[in-house]
């Protein structure tokens, strides 16, 4: 393979790697965002913790070995973004130990106020989550001022922009709906039933939030719409996502949820090839200087070491892939709580 | 204060309390799989409710260093935005093996060894109970071996960072990089093996006495003694053989240091001159004065322990400029402690375990009581471990190769008699964080982590106490009947098979 070719290879890896994320913990995070509002008693948030319980941690390392990729592959790339965005990644960090802790700890005593405490850690751990991936991938959408060698020069508020935070609430009301759709099948009776209007506005939500990014990016990112005319087959992306969000309803009012939820599964894999797509071939856009901008050519790792790493991914993905379905097998149809349950 | 010194701190606290979940996630997992084959064997259900019990343990544990480890996985481009770059092309591999090969087998099998016992049968469960295992073991493997290569580097060769076709120059200096050229090489640089045995033996010791911590316990208490028995005579076989094999190691792992790392053993040991060298037991190096203070030593003990002749002399500190020296005293202290603890848990296994020959263990009430805090010793040797071996690094953060004369005997010396190291090869701490990261921002996620561990450590000692106070459920039969939880009871659908709840309504 050419030099050229292991990156985009790469690249594409790399995507897979964070629609798996997306698309396994998006639920996870779901779940935690209307943790405070579905449930009503004890047992019903038991019952929503314990709908991921298993599943959750696994699915969270689609995140570091995302990570772990990114590093390996593009370490430019890795070192501009971590570092430039700071402040996010750390807030970010600290959610992500609120959300794997508070699970752990809530069912360990009996006291309302510890199990309350623990069930808004939880909600703000997941909440903080989702809003920082979607203010991430606005600022990697719109740009950011970046040096020479790649290094962020602007400030913490430089990335709170309304573009990042509108692909933040989006991405928010993407996974709220993604989970209620997930905790809708895992969950029966009256708690059930309650998922359904929340399902309904978290759709509503992402309906328009989804529409306003999509009118911003055209009207903002010129490179991303150049990208559709280089690769005009990418309106088979386009249509697919909106097809996958209108048939949500559709499913959810022939009272078929489970191809619903395949359905919020296909426009979050949507909404990350059209992230790829219209970022392709940057990183990190440079605001400014596009001989700035950090890409997939000048970040790269050498052509042996993605190669190297492309025999560890070939080796190793079949196995991940086999051991999760089992697992996922393993746990499939409604939470059951037992001995070993939060 | 600047970032890099921040930096470090955050780095050094953010690992060190990551650092106390992996090795009782290495060491417990072996346990359970003990446990379980054992049951699988005798079907005797004491061990099935042994394993159920250090399941909840294991579970609470992995959860906050799962928690603690992505802090680990992302802060290489927060902090050290300068190093990820130098070193991303053979360090990132390994980190995403880790990923690939470790996490993902540890996390997914974790699933069915908490929460699959009513949903697998006792074979599945075994399987995943191994396959727990062996990812816990899998992950130290490769986080090793990133931290051996920036030891003692092989496998890869420096080049210049190209930009667009053309060498990126900063400060009129060409920017470097690591890049692999033999991947096996890097893999199984020459700190690798030693480091990895050692590590392992280090999290089984941690496992084992945490195991005896809380079955002495019991057994002092007169409470579950069955299950406490069999628990502390598992946990002592295991903890005597590998604090046997940590001196073993532990001396592999010295002659390793010196061939590779010779201004890190100087620093060990507080070896200031070259020459004739002592082994210190205990004492105080001063630099000013360029000695060990109020020190007791064994005349020639260095020498004897890595040339086998107590009057061969050993490099000292001397051969090094102070610049390109390591911080003697902490290196010194956190070496001296861990070697120490090493010493006396020979002695206290061999002790216990000659009781246990004796037949008279069980009743011998302080030796049990000396067991319960002793939990903390190995937790402790295992972090000044680390802090010898990241602190006697500096001032590299990749340390660059040093060079022996033909004989082996001594190092080659520039004019001034020191080592001339060669910059390009290595990388210095000073060198290595993110240009443009603030002191203020690393202060604030420095105060905030160290507010979070402080708040995590205190909950988990809080509720593991509360989990050993329960102690493991009787035996299904010889018990009264465990009544369900009112919450389950009047709840929706709950299991059918199996309790549902704890006595106490506690869960986990
Ligand atoms: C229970 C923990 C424990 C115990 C009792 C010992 N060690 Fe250790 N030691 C570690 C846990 C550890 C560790 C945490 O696992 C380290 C840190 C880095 C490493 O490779 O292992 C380590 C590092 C380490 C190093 C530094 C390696 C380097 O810098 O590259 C040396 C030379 C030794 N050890 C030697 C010994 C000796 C001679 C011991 C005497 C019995 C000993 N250790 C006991
Ligand atoms: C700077 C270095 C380190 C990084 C980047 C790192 C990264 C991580 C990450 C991301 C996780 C969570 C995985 C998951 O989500 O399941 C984790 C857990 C773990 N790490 Fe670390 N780690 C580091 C140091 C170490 C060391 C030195 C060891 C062992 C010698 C180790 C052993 C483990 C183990 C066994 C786990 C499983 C969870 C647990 O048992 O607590 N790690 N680490
Ligand atoms: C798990 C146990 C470990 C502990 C307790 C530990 C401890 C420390 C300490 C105390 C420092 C600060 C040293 C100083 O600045 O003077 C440090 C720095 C560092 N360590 Fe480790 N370390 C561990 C494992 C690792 C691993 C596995 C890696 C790499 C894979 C690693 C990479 C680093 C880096 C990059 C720094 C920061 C730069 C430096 O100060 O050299 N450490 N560590």
């Amino acid at each position: 393979m050419s030099y050229e070719a292991l990156c985009v290879t790469w690249f594409i890896l790399e995507g897979v790697l964070l629609t798996g994320y997306a698309l396994l913990d998006g639920f996870d995070l779901g779940v935690g965002i209307l943790h405070p509002f579905v449930p009503r008693t004890d047992l019903e948030r038991r019952i929503s913790m314990n709908s991921i319980g298993p599943l959750w941690d696994g699915n969270e390392v689609w995140l570091v070995t995302f990570g772990g990729a990114l590093f390996a592959a593009f370490p430019e790339a890795y070192a501009s973004v971590f570092s430039g965005f700071y402040t996010a990644f750390m807030l970010l960090l600290i959610a992500l130990i609120s959300r794997a802790v508070s699970m752990e700890f809530r069912s360990k005593m009996e006291s309302p106020a510890w199990r309350r405490f623990w069930d808004w850690a939880f909600f703000g751990g997941s909440f903080t989550a989702s809003l920082l991936f979607g203010v991430a991938v606005g600022n990697a959408m719109i740009g950011v001022p970046l040096d020479d060698a790649g290094n962020f020069t602007g400030s913490v508020l430089d990335q709170l922009g309304p573009y990042p935070l509108l692909v933040g609430v989006m991405t928010v009301s993407l996974f709220a709906m993604h989970g209620g759709l997930f905790l809708y099948l895992k969950t029966e009776g009256e708690f059930q039933q309650r998922l359904r209007e929340w399902m309904w506005r978290s759709w509503g939500l992402f309906m328009v939030t989804f529409m306003l990014t999509t009118i911003a990016t055209v009207a903002l990112i010129p490179r991303a719409t150049e990208n559709f005319r280089r690769f005009p087959w990418a309106i088979v992306v386009v249509v697919g996502t909106v097809l996958a969000v209108a048939n949500i309803p559709r499913c959810l009012f022939r009272d078929k949820p489970g191809l619903a939820f395949l359905s919020s599964g296909g426009v979050i894999a949507g909404l990350v090839a059209l992230f790829g797509l219209a970022l392709y071939p940057n990183l990190v856009t440079a605001t400014g200087d596009p001989t700035r901008s950090v890409t997939i050519f000048n970040a790269a790792s050498s052509p042996k070491t993605l190669g190297i790493m492309l025999i560890i991914a070939a080796v190793g993905m079949p196995f991940v892939l086999t051991y999760s379905g089992v697992i996922y097998w393993t746990f499939r149809g409604k939470v059951k709580l037992g001995d070993h349950s939060y | 204060m600047d970032v890099v010194l921040l930096s470090r701190i955050q780095f050094a606290v953010s690992i060190g309390f990551h650092y106390i979940f992996p090795p009782l996630a290495i060491g417990l997992g072996v346990v359970l799989v003990w446990l379980e084959g054992a049951f699988l064997r005798t079907r005797d259900p004491i061990y099935e409710t042994a394993a159920r019990f250090w399941t909840k343990v294991f579970a609470l544990n992995f959860a906050i260093g799962v928690a603690t480890g992505i802090v680990m996985e992302f802060q290489f481009g927060t902090n050290w935005a300068t190093y990820s770059r130098f070193v991303g092309d053979v360090f990132g591999s390994a980190l995403a093996a880790e990923g690939i090969f470790a996490f993902f087998l540890e996390s997914g099998f974790l699933a069915v060894l908490v929460f699959g016992w009513d949903r697998v049968g006792p074979k599945m469960h075994f399987f995943s109970t191994l396959m727990v295992s062996l990812g816990s073991i899998f992950s130290s493997v490769w986080i090793v071996v990133a931290n051996s290569w920036q030891q003692t580097p092989a496998g890869h060769h420096i080049v210049p960072v190209l930009r667009n076709g053309v060498p990126l120059v900063r400060n009129g200096e060409p920017v470097l990089r690591a890049e692999i050229v033999d991947f096996w090489a890097l893999v199984f640089n020459p700190s690798t093996v030693h480091r990895l045995v050692h590590v392992w033996i280090g999290a089984f010791l941690v496992g084992a006495f945490f195991v005896m911590s809380i079955a002495a316990w019991y057994l002092l208490k007169g409470r579950h003694t069955e299950f406490a028995r069999r628990s502390f005579d598992g946990g002592l076989a295991l903890a005597a053989v590998s604090a046997l094999a940590m001196f073993v190691s532990g001396h592999g792992q010295a002659g390793s240091v010196y061939r590779h790392q010779p201004a890190k053993l100087a620093a060990f040991e507080g070896h200031y001159r070259t020459g004739p060298a002592d082994m210190n037991l205990f004492g105080f190096p001063d630099d000013s004065a360029q000695s060990v203070r109020y020190g007791v030593a064994i005349p020639g003990g260095l020498g004897l322990l890595l040339h086998g002749d107590p009057s061969k002399p050993v490099v000292g500190l001397d051969r090094f400029r102070p610049e390109d020296r390591p911080p003697v005293g902490i290196t010194f202290q956190s070496y001296h402690v861990m070697v120490g603890l090493g010493t006396l848990f020979v002695g206290l296994t061999l002790l216990a375990a000659f009781f246990r020959w004796r037949g008279t263990l069980y009743q011998t009430r302080w030796l049990l009581w000396l067991f319960v805090p002793a939990v903390l010793l190995p937790i402790v040797g295992n972090e000044l471990g680390w802090v010898a071996a990241e602190v006697g690094r500096q001032p590299w953060i990749v340390h660059p190769k040093v060079t022996w004369t033909a004989d082996g005997s001594d190092l080659v010396v520039g004019p001034a008699g020191h080592v001339v190291y060669d910059e390009r090869e290595g990388l210095r701490t000073l060198d290595a964080a993110s240009p443009n990261v603030t002191a203020g921002q690393v202060l604030g996620s420095l105060v905030g982590f160290g507010l979070i561990y402080l708040a995590l450590g205190a909950v988990w000692v809080f509720i593991l106490d509360r989990k050993i106070k329960h102690g493991p459920e009787e035996p299904p039969g010889d018990s009264p009947a465990v009544p369900d939880g009112a919450l389950a009871a009047a709840g929706l659908r709950a299991g059918h098979e199996g309790r549902m709840t704890g006595g106490d309504g506690s869960r986990g």
